[in-house]
């Protein structure tokens, strides 16, 4: 086949493409939201606003950090709150029977581990669709963490971990548990944007067929991102245990509609294939900088879960909003270098 | 995946060659008999047989006592309304994540209209619960059709708004049972033949949307759309108006099932029904729903709920304590997927070795 047609290789000069994204406008929204609370609410801009605000979200921003991955290959992963809880609870009990936090922490991320491995083999290998799947194990993870613990409550941790979590550098101001939230950061922003893995994970998303023909091994790359899930998520669950000085099997539940929310409110496409990870840490801190602030402002919870839940609505709306205005502004005919590729869930062909 | 939607058209289209399709070589009864001993449905009911007997025969007095009969038939009548609503909207392929809340917003409703009206018909209450429910379910299904987003998204977006306009509306409020007049609360445990008012409810129900499913143009529809959206397009089916169709029917039921709710328990906090939306995901997927859509039945759906809630019931009277329920749930559902990806398998394979052979 020969190409009858050249294109340029970018139809937008390099600033419009960088500036207006998706992730920028998000980011931009945030901006506009710290900046806001900050000149109207007493107490925004004092000294326990930030750290507060860091300790609360940590989780959330942990998780999001492979969610994106994950969703970027077009799948998804609902058990990632029953992974912390599981986590917390083993935590717990390791601690209860003697076992040092370091040590305890440490099962508990290989337990984790084990989570994503079962997700991730279930989906990538057996070939099940990742949402019946993580909808079993979110269940099945949370399940055990209950069952092991029933409705009782590890909580006599350790002063000195309890107590360090609440401590920072600069005086309390920059908490401890940004050092592993920066690290992750950096880690999985090079791995989405940097290297021949995280290509592939794009490749996946937009056509797993297409990534299989050009050498992509999909199945090993689905699966690497569930354990990675698994793991941070574990991790998280450790932190959440400590944060809170409390082992219980209910831990974090519904966390994953938040981690999922701010995912997809800072641009990655839920068909795959599309989203960048400085959008989403711009979305994480965009729900809790609005969480944060309205708590300021004594709104409860209930209206804050309404703003959550519209945002999540109104920002995935706005992409097939967007969509269709250019589509009427260029014409029918005329098919737009963005168009979003149509359904590509491959039924599966009886030639297989 | 899509067996039912393709079977549904006998080939007319090839006038001068071979049919493509043949007829069937089997006699109707044979082919009837293979079908029923075959079918998901059964083996799910036999599952449940096991469990029942099970637990009869370790404790007599699951099955042989004068209440027992009664909540086994009495336990499952909500989720049954939930998960015949889900399997719908599975079957479109699409997924209905805002359920729980739904039913928290008729329940509490339902306890809000008696406290705020007394002496208003329990008619009239019913049908403000399904109305309301069935509005709920028209928002999730314009949202769903006209922004082009996955259902996953749009009702997980809606699972949390209506759960904060319920604990909105509601506060820490709390509506107790005395709250409500006495000819209702007794529907939730009444019978009538011995069997509870509730459960024929959710029975007529799922008959009368099973049958329209089954039978009806606009249910056959739905199948055909979830086996392939695009395709169903393409024919010139009305993609949009069915599965809005789907989630207002979904609403409606969750509305329902919210009076229902109130009624069986007669306390009812803002947290009603929180994380009910997987069990009855959970449902429908036991019962034999592929989660891509274009699949399965509302009878499947239904005894998979009654499955799950007879699972829950037996699990403290075979000595394992009842935190381990939610585990064993997420074992079934995954079981039941793995199984239903083997048993596809196997059954494209024969297709092939047959195509192979002729």
């Amino acid at each position: 086949m020969t190409m009858t047609r050249s294109y340029p290789a970018h139809a937008h000069p390099l600033w419009r493409r960088v500036l207006m994204t998706r992730e920028v406008a998000v980011i931009a929204l945030l901006v506009v939201v710290v900046l806001w609370a900050s000149a109207t609410i007493p107490n925004f801009s004092g000294p326990l606003t930030f750290p507060f605000l860091i300790l609360d979200s940590a989780p959330i921003l942990l998780i999001a950090l492979p969610m994106t991955l994950v969703i970027v290959t077009g799948e998804i992963d609902l058990s990632v709150a029953s992974v912390v809880g599981l986590s917390s609870v083993l935590v717990g009990m390791l601690h209860q029977d003697g076992m040092s936090i370091p040590l305890a922490g440490l099962i508990a991320l290989v337990v984790g581990v084990l989570c994503g491995l079962l997700n991730g083999f279930l989906v990538a290998y057996v070939g099940l669709p990742s949402l019946a799947v993580t909808i079993g194990t979110l269940a099945l993870y949370r399940g055990v963490a209950v069952g092991l613990l029933g409705t009782t409550a590890v909580t006599d941790f350790p002063f000195k971990w309890t107590n360090l979590i609440q401590q920072g550098f600069a005086g309390g101001r920059l908490p401890f548990v940004l050092v592993p939230i920066v690290v992750l950061a950096v880690v999985f922003a090079a791995l989405l944007h940097f290297t021949s893995f995280g290509r592939g994970l794009f490749d996946i998303g937009l056509n797993a067929e297409a990534a299989h023909f050009s050498g992509v091994n999909v199945a090993r790359t689905k699966l690497t991102v569930f354990v990675l899930a698994g793991a941070v998520s574990a991790f998280a669950g450790v932190y959440y245990t400590l944060r809170y000085g409390s082992a219980r099997g209910d831990n974090a539940t519904g966390l994953e509609l938040q981690v999922i929310a701010a995912v997809l409110l800072g641009g990655v496409s839920i068909f795959g294939g599309r989203g960048a990870l400085h959008g989403v840490l711009g979305g994480v801190l965009l729900i809790a900088v609005i969480s944060s602030a309205l708590r300021l402002e004594n709104v409860t919870v209930n209206v804050i879960n309404i703003i959550i839940g519209l945002l999540l609505v109104l920002s995935v709306m706005s992409t097939s909003l967007l969509g269709w205005a250019s589509k009427m502004r260029r014409g029918a005919g005329v098919r737009g270098d963005h168009a979003r590729p149509q359904k590509r869930r491959v039924t599966s062909s009886p030639l297989q | 995946m899509s067996e039912t939607s393709t079977q549904r058209e006998p080939s007319s289209v090839d006038t001068g060659t071979a049919p493509i399709v043949h007829p069937s070589s089997r006699s109707p009864m044979n082919r009837v008999l293979t079908t029923v001993v075959r079918s998901r449905e059964i083996a799910i009911a036999l599952a449940l047989l096991l469990v029942i007997a099970a637990t009869t025969v370790t404790t007599p007095s699951f099955l042989f006592s004068s209440n027992s009969w009664r909540d086994l038939l009495l336990t499952p009548a909500i989720l049954i309304l939930l998960a015949v609503g889900e399997a719908v909207v599975v079957i479109t392929r699409n997924v209905d994540l805002s359920v729980g809340s739904t039913l928290a917003i008729t329940a509490y409703l339902t306890g809000r209209l008696f406290v705020d009206q007394p002496g208003i018909p329990i008619v009239v209450v019913f049908l403000a619960g399904i109305v309301v429910g069935g509005a709920l379910g028209l928002v999730n299904g314009l949202l769903v059709a006209l922004g082009r987003v996955p259902a996953l998204v749009i009702t997980l977006g809606t699972l949390y708004i209506y759960r904060g306009l319920v604990l909105t509306w509601a506060g820490s409020n709390r509506i107790n049972a005395s709250d409500m007049p006495d000819g209702f609360l007794g529907l939730g445990t009444k019978t009538i033949l011995s069997i509870p008012v509730l459960t024929i409810i959710a029975v007529v129900v799922l008959a009368v949307v099973g049958y329209f499913l089954y039978t009806s143009r606009s249910g056959r529809d739905m199948y055909a759309i979830g086996s392939d959206p695009e395709a169903a397009k393409l024919y010139g089916l009305k993609v949009r108006q069915r599965v809005v169709g789907a989630f207002v029917l979904s609403g409606a039921l969750a509305g329902l099932s919210g009076v229902l709710y109130a009624a069986r328990y007669g306390t009812i906090s803002s947290g009603a029904g929180v994380g009910i939306e997987l069990q009855a995901v959970g449902a429908v997927v036991i019962g034999g729903v592929a989660i891509f859509g274009g699949s399965g039945t509302v009878w499947g759906a239904a005894i998979g709920a009654v499955l799950l809630v007879t699972i829950n019931r037996a699990l403290p009277i075979l000595g394992i304590q009842d935190f381990w329920q939610q585990a064993v749930v997420g074992a079934l559902i995954l079981g039941a997927i793995v199984l239903d990806r083997v048993l596809s398998a196997r059954r494209s394979r024969k297709l092939i070795e047959a195509r192979d052979a002729s």
